[in-house]
């Protein structure tokens, strides 16, 4: 726990019968109370997604067993014969999160090793704000460009691409996610002792050593929380994979085929019919809570590793 | 000959070194140069559709006629809102941390939830949004309804924000105005909420200016596709650019494409404003934060 | 640094100022309405006090175009109403409407009675209002030069609930054993509806595997992009993306017929139909919503040939006229 530094007020003297003291502390009171209801509209909001979320996916699994939820590799709720098998718009998922870590990992990393260890300070200004415009572009203009630039770029390097193909939209999204690799590895990096650094220069290492034998292995948690927090990115994601992916739900981990992923689905059905009690409604809720659930172990799991190593600190 | 020994090893160390060192730099080169050829095949597609007319047309079955004037004020009427709302409670809710919860495990649970519904996907918060504003509150597909689905998704970023630029308010301007028999209120309210202001208000439009590129959320709360009227009340129908963009983007006519492209450029000039009006109000205030 | 704010900071003011302008245009009440003496319309009315509201459209995608057309035409001579258009789907629409939720809903397909009853629950009905012919297109890439014939036999061979169809040859031997990729209208839309109810015997009986979208472009982009697509959506877009791709003539037992305006008009193409729009009559005692209806039926004609559709004889707009009184 970080220690507060906001100053604290001196004991509050007993009320006095002066009555503008006496005014003044039931106006502290409430407003102290008005401030406290406006930090509950947070609660109110996780209560209220949860709650909204739930509620209807319970329902899903009265009618659908939460076995065929997992088993059935068919997703074709509006159809008759109904399936209702996550297992393909896990797949589509799947292939966004694994192919644009691909890109993202490698490209974030080392873009975040060069800042931090060998770029001189005037690279540096320059990069960086480059490198926030690319985390600023919405999601919309990627999914514009994935569709209208990179697919018809790769089907010209591959004839047999579908014109909606998951490789188009997690090389995108991948892009898309290098610079919070990018700035939070650095951060982590730079957060890294010098003493640890020039103890390692001092014995004669050269930057790379120093980068990948000492700066990284300290930074680790930092980067690999950095890591999480962009696939669970990448996961939540939706324009990109909406506009270039597909809405094919398929259990397949093909690149070059048309797919859907979860929150391609959620996006597809909440244009049309959106009916209570229908099948095609709970599915949708119980899609948004499977992907809820999983970007929210995922923080977890990124914010629990970026305690550890800012408490790892020496 | 040790000394050879090591002075071999360490020209081949140099040189992984160098070859490390150009493989590093080629990711950043690789990372700009995307940059650089996404916003050039935009330019190059959109430019020749800026023009007055595309700003004060409505959308069109004709794509040389069509403009993003609905869009355009849909926007903005939807980002105003959201911030007028999202402001204030993401504001108390900061003081309420920073002044009032004190180390309880209230605080933890309100800090820790916050963290959390940062994480959470937009298309989440539009699903939610849907169920609960649209549907449950009867509010429609309406302006507000997309509103309050937006400051929520913001809120948690806002919160942090404005909890950091509280935090960097200098303790002794809160201690000197309790010395003074100043109540908490007064404190927070007269002296250390006016010196956050700058770090506040670069936070908020910062976050509203990603607000203004979210696309997934406002598609399920109910941005119309076709609209070709302005919002005139926070109950009125509406669309925004993001998702005009997204609808043009989808039409297989390569002069929808253009005119997408035309869009998009619109609407990344206007993110660089905003970013840009943010930056200069940093830098403002953190020149008379310095006394 | 102060050069690039001060040219963002003009930028932003003149894209506000645009849009502030364009603000004031809606406000501005239309000084005579009958200024449709240049369309077909017969507007015979006198000049009447300015129209004001809002109409909400939503439903077929099929249909939209026809009323976006309208719309558009409709708002520019009446600048104090607002038309929303909408593409949920015909059915996707529809439980829309039964809420009262929209005024008028486009759909590809007959209203059902218990959407009727729904409506009724809620004190009003659907107006059935026929506006053109459609003839649903089966469509292939551009590339794909030997498929001039199909049968609605091969067609539900590729279609039907549990086809496991991925090849070309699969169907028809003489045919190349190239995969096959499908693409077409999701279960919210009246075309689906009605082509596997004609096609594969039965209404929403059909594989699941294919690319589905209500939204027509995504059908057109999937089929343009791949050397084996296929897919079927309404005429109009395959007549908008005829550049891109190719409709295919359907044998249904009388010969190959192409869909042409001439086969859809006199419904000689198997599955030609029908589409239309149904405004509630609660929304038709608005005055505006009267207006706008008459001029699409006074209209329709030109507008949905325009947009690709074959316009119905006058004498059914005629009909649908009179339904507005």
């Amino acid at each position: 726990m970080s220690v507060t530094t906001t100053p604290t007020p001196p004991a509050t003297p007993t009320v006095q019968p002066n009555s503008r003291r006496a005014r003044q502390v039931v106006r502290e009171r409430i407003i102290a109370g008005l401030l406290l209801a406006s930090g509950l509209v947070s609660i109110v909001t996780t209560v209220g997604i949860v709650v909204s979320l739930f509620s209807e996916t319970a329902l899903f699994f009265g009618e659908v067993s939460f076995w065929e939820f997992l088993s059935d590799s068919k997703w074709t709720p509006a159809f008759d014969p109904a399936h209702y098998g996550i297992g393909p718009l896990l797949a589509g998922t799947l292939q966004i999160a694994v192919g644009s870590a691909l890109v993202a990992v490698p490209l974030g990393l080392a873009s975040a090793i060069y800042l931090s260890e060998y770029a001189p300070d005037k690279v540096r200004r320059v990069i960086k704000p480059i490198l926030e415009v690319l985390a600023g572009i919405p999601t919309v203009v990627y999914g514009f460009f994935a569709l209208t630039f990179v697919t018809p770029l790769l089907k010209k390097l591959i004839p047999d691409l579908d014109v909606f193909n998951a490789l188009s939209a997690f090389l995108t999204v991948g892009i898309m996610i290098t610079p919070m690799i990018s700035s939070m590895s650095e951060d982590a990096m730079l957060s890294v002792s010098r003493s640890l650094r020039e103890a390692a220069y001092a014995l004669g290492a050269t930057r790379f050593e120093v980068a990948t034998r000492v700066v990284l292995p300290a930074a680790f948690s930092g980067v690999v929380a950095s890591v999480i927090l962009a696939i669970s990115r990448a996961i939540g994601e939706t324009m990109i994979v909406a506009l270039a992916a597909g809405s094919t739900p398929k259990l397949t981990l093909n690149p070059l085929e048309s797919i859907q992923t979860m929150t391609g689905y959620i996006a597809q059905m909440s244009q049309g019919d959106l009916e209570h009690g229908t099948p095609g409604y709970r599915a949708i809720f119980a899609v948004g809570m499977t992907l809820f659930v999983i970007t929210l172990l995922m923080n977890l799991a990124a914010r629990w590793l970026t305690r550890r190593y800012q408490e790892g600190e020496e | 000959m040790m000394h050879k020994e090591r002075t071999a090893r360490r020209a081949a160390r140099k040189r992984i070194d160098s070859i490390f060192q150009a493989l590093f730099l080629l990711a950043i080169v690789i990372a700009v140069l995307v940059l650089v050829i996404l916003l050039v095949d935009i330019f190059s597609e959109g430019a020749r559709w800026i023009r007055p007319d595309f700003f004060t047309n409505y959308a069109s079955r004709f794509y040389n006629q069509a403009g993003i004037l609905a869009p355009l004020v849909g926007s903005f009427y939807v980002i105003i809102l959201t911030a007028v709302i999202a402001l204030p409670v993401a504001v108390a809710t900061a003081v309420y941390l920073e002044f009032y919860a004190g180390n309880t495990w209230l605080n933890r649970v309100l800090q820790v939830n916050i963290a959390n519904l940062a994480g959470v996907p937009s298309i989440v918060y539009g699903l939610f949004g849907l169920a609960f504003f649209v549907r449950f509150l009867a509010l429609d597909r309406s302006i507000i309804s997309a509103a309050l689905t937006m400051a929520l998704l913001i809120l948690p970023v806002v919160i942090v924000n404005t909890q950091e630029a509280i935090k960097a308010v200098p303790p002794s301007l809160a201690h000197a105005a309790y010395a003074l028999g100043a109540s908490k209120w007064q404190v927070v309210s007269t002296v250390v909420l006016p010196a956050a202001v700058g770090g506040i208000l670069t936070g908020t439009i910062l976050a509203v200016s990603r607000a203004l590129g979210e696309t997934a959320p406002l598609i399920t709360v109910g941005a119309w596709v076709f609209i070709a009227s302005l919002p005139v009340s926070p109950m009125d129908s509406f669309t925004v650019l993001p998702v005009q963009i997204w609808y043009w983007s989808g039409q297989p006519q390569q002069g929808f494409r253009e005119i997408a492209a035309a869009a998009i450029i619109v609407l990344l000039v206007l993110l660089l404003s905003m970013n840009g009006i943010a930056v200069f109000l940093r830098n403002k205030y953190q020149k008379r934060a310095e006394w | 640094m102060k050069r690039f704010l001060v040219s963002t900071a003009i930028l932003t003011a003149l894209v506000m100022t645009l849009t502030a302008c364009g603000g004031t245009k809606t406000e501005e009440k239309p000084a005579d309405a009958p200024k449709t003496a240049s369309e077909t319309a017969k507007a015979s009315e006198p000049a009447k006090p300015a129209l004001s509201g809002e109409i909400k459209i939503d439903g077929s995608s099929t249909v939209g175009p026809i009323s976006i057309a309208v719309a558009e035409e409709f708002m520019k001579i009446n600048k104090g109403v607002k038309v929303s258009v909408g593409i949920s789907g015909s059915s996707g629409g529809f439980k829309k409407w039964v809420k009262g939720e929209t005024d008028i809903n486009d759909s590809s397909r007959k209203i059902k009675q218990s959407e009727q009853d729904e409506a009724q629950k809620l004190g009003f009905q659907g107006v059935e209002m026929p506006v053109a012919y459609d003839g649903i297109s089966v469509v292939v890439n551009k590339e794909n030069t030997w498929l001039q014939c199909i049968t609605t036999a091969e067609l539900k061979k590729i279609w039907d609930k549990d086809s496991t169809v991925t090849k070309w040859n699969e169907v028809n031997p003489s045919w190349p054993a190239d995969e096959i990729k499908l693409y077409g209208p999701g279960t919210d839309s009246g075309t689906m509806e009605y082509f596997t109810e004609h096609v594969n015997g039965k209404a929403f009986q059909s594989r699941a595997d294919y690319t589905a979208s209500e939204d027509d472009n995504v059908l057109v982009q999937g089929v343009a992009g791949n050397k084996g697509g296929m897919g079927y959506f309404g005429y109009a877009y395959y007549v908008e993306n005829k550049d891109k791709i190719r409709a295919v003539a359907i044998d249904g037992g009388k010969g190959c017929i192409e869909p042409t305006d001439e086969t859809i008009g006199n419904l000689t193409y198997p599955i030609a139909r029908y589409i239309y729009i149904y405004p509630s009559t609660k929304a038709m005692e608005r005055p505006e919503v009267k207006e706008f209806l008459t001029f699409y039926m006074q209209n329709g004609a030109k507008l949905s040939s325009q947009v690709g559709y074959t316009p119905l004889p006058a004498k059914m707009y005629e009909e649908n006229l009179a339904k507005i009184k």
